[in-house]
């Protein structure tokens, strides 16, 4: 590990107008990514800005009547909160579903949002890898790539984004709130939060350089069936292979986010709104000019069928 | 045959001098570019001060400082252990503020007046925690690498449960979390064991519990 600096940051615009102003500086705050990354020298900050002691780790209701869920909360904390247990149970299960025990006590909100993907080529600074380092090439086209993506790649990057809370948020319409180095605040909506690969990989959110995620708020309960399925290669404490998270109401209308499959979060317009007519359908649309490789290309077929499967037990739970 | 020269290498040797040939391979290409403009960067002291099994203590350490680095190499807690140093194996478990974490995926300086909680902490030889003693009882180890992480985090899990944290096996999230099995099985999944004693320890963990089928 290269050395850096270090600073506590006692303010979310201190810490983004410091963040701005110091070349190769980080936010650091459950750590459990960017610590790993460093570790393998694929992350070198020179400089970190410790947000831990920031007042952004309460969860509270919104005038919307929804919830802000601060930047701060650790993953645990928001899968145990009783009001996204009983009104966002997607949520609930997904992030219970990623990572361990010791993980989700440390990982915040926010940092889960920007987790890098576990491409192992992204890892291996002896590999290629356009997203470490743009234009040295991608080692997973080509290469292993079972675990990679199969729709919106590039031919510069097939890398997936390994969040599962991501996904719940994706379903749920989540908004992304920030503050920018200059004090002023954004709200993104999470469909426009993270990026598709395209020539410039390394670039994975719409965040400027400095610019802190403070809060991440849910709109209203909808209800509806809601469930999270996680397919891997081991029963717990692994990345998903699929993920379908799937909101679906009594008339059969509703929608779905899938994870594994992209480099973030993957739902589509025309996807939801066949989700009346069965996984079959929905699978059409979402991966209409997927372009897996012949290692993953299972994964199309798996998440269909995944798809159809969480279809099943919603309907059951409806009845 | 034992005369040849190869046999002077061990096989760390050898993989280290594999590792060397991949890296003055790729450096060329990948990050040359880099070399040119970057200056040797100096090491960073900070100070931090957090309480460790009771004691308060005062650390000057390198920013880059583990909180597992700290325990182990500074204070000489060597009870807790270090497996992959990526988060991955929980030999490294530890409780910080009543919540288990893996030490070696935060920074020492990250703790601040937090208290810590090690292997060393939870009981003595001579007084054992349940958790310890169960383990003895159930035989719940057999190189006992990975053991004060699984004792760790088996004591945070059980209080998990009495906080009402559910597990990705709970199948009812608006009912209060119960200690079963599986959710023992899932809730401890972060913690390796490659001897394979995963059976005894968690029927040591029941033990604790007051008895799970």
């Amino acid at each position: 590990m290269k050395p850096f600096s270090y600073e506590r940051a006692d303010s979310p615009k201190a810490a983004a107008s410091a963040a701005a102003r110091t070349p190769g500086a980080r936010f650091i705050a459950g750590g459990t990514n960017l610590l790993d990354l460093m570790k393998t020298g694929v992350e070198e900050p020179s400089h970190l800005i410790d947000v831990n002691g920031l007042d952004l780790d309460r969860i509270e209701p919104t005038d919307e009547g929804g919830l802000r869920v601060g930047a701060l909360v650790r993953n645990t904390d928001l899968a145990a909160d009783a009001r996204v247990r009983r009104d966002y149970p997607l949520l609930s299960r997904a992030l219970l579903s990623g990572a361990s025990g010791q993980l989700r006590n440390k990982a915040t909100t926010a940092g889960n949002l920007l987790q890098r993907t576990r491409c192992p080529y992204f890892y291996d600074i002896n590999q290629p890898c356009n997203k470490r380092l743009p234009g040295s090439g991608c080692g997973a086209i080509g290469g292993y790539s079972r675990q990679h993506a199969v729709v919106g790649a590039s031919e510069a990057c097939i890398a997936t984004h390994p969040s599962d809370m991501a996904v719940a948020m994706r379903a749920l319409d989540a908004t992304v709130e920030t503050v920018k180095p200059d004090g002023g605040t954004r709200r993104i909506p999470i469909a426009q939060f993270h990026t598709l690969p395209g020539s410039t990989p390394h670039i994975e959110h719409a965040l400027a350089p400095g610019e802190l995620i403070t809060a991440v708020t849910l709109p209203r309960p909808v209800g509806g069936a809601q469930l999270y399925h996680k397919v891997r290669d081991r029963a717990s404490y692994a990345f998903a292979l699929v993920s379908v998270a799937l909101i679906v109401q009594k008339d059969g209308k509703g929608c779905v986010a899938m994870g594994g499959v992209a480099h973030k979060p993957w739902r589509m317009e025309a996807a939801d709104a066949a989700l009346p007519e069965g996984a079959a359908a929905v699978a059409k649309h979402l991966f209409d000019g997927a372009q897996p490789t012949e290692q993953n290309a299972y994964k199309i077929t798996l998440a269909e069928r995944t798809l159809a499967a969480a279809l099943v037990e919603a309907k059951g739970r409806a009845a | 045959m034992n005369s040849s020269n190869e046999w002077k290498f061990t096989r760390r040797d050898v993989l280290k001098m594999g590792a060397m040939s991949m890296t003055a391979m790729a450096v060329p290409r990948l990050v040359a570019a880099q070399a040119a403009v970057e200056t040797p960067r100096q090491p960073v002291e900070a100070k931090v001060a957090l309480e460790v099994n009771g004691k308060a203590q005062e650390l000057s350490l390198d920013t880059r400082t583990t909180l597992l680095d700290a325990l182990r190499e500074h204070l000489h807690l060597t009870g807790t252990k270090k497996g992959c140093d990526h988060g991955q194996c929980g030999a490294c478990t530890v409780i910080v503020d009543g919540r288990r974490i893996n030490s070696c995926l935060t920074l020492a300086v990250m703790h601040q007046d937090a208290k810590v909680t090690t292997i060393e902490g939870l009981g003595t030889p001579d007084k054992l925690h349940p958790m310890q003693a169960a383990f003895v009882k159930h035989d719940g180890y057999q190189c006992g690498y990975c053991t004060p992480g699984q004792i760790c985090s088996a004591v945070a899990v059980l209080d998990e449960i009495q906080r009402d944290i559910p597990s990705h096996v709970t199948e009812d999230l608006s009912a209060k979390a119960r200690v079963s099995r599986m959710e023992v099985r899932e809730r401890m999944s972060g913690n390796i064991c490659r001897c394979g004693a995963y059976s005894n320890i968690h029927d040591a963990i029941a033990d604790v519990a007051g008895g799970v089928a």
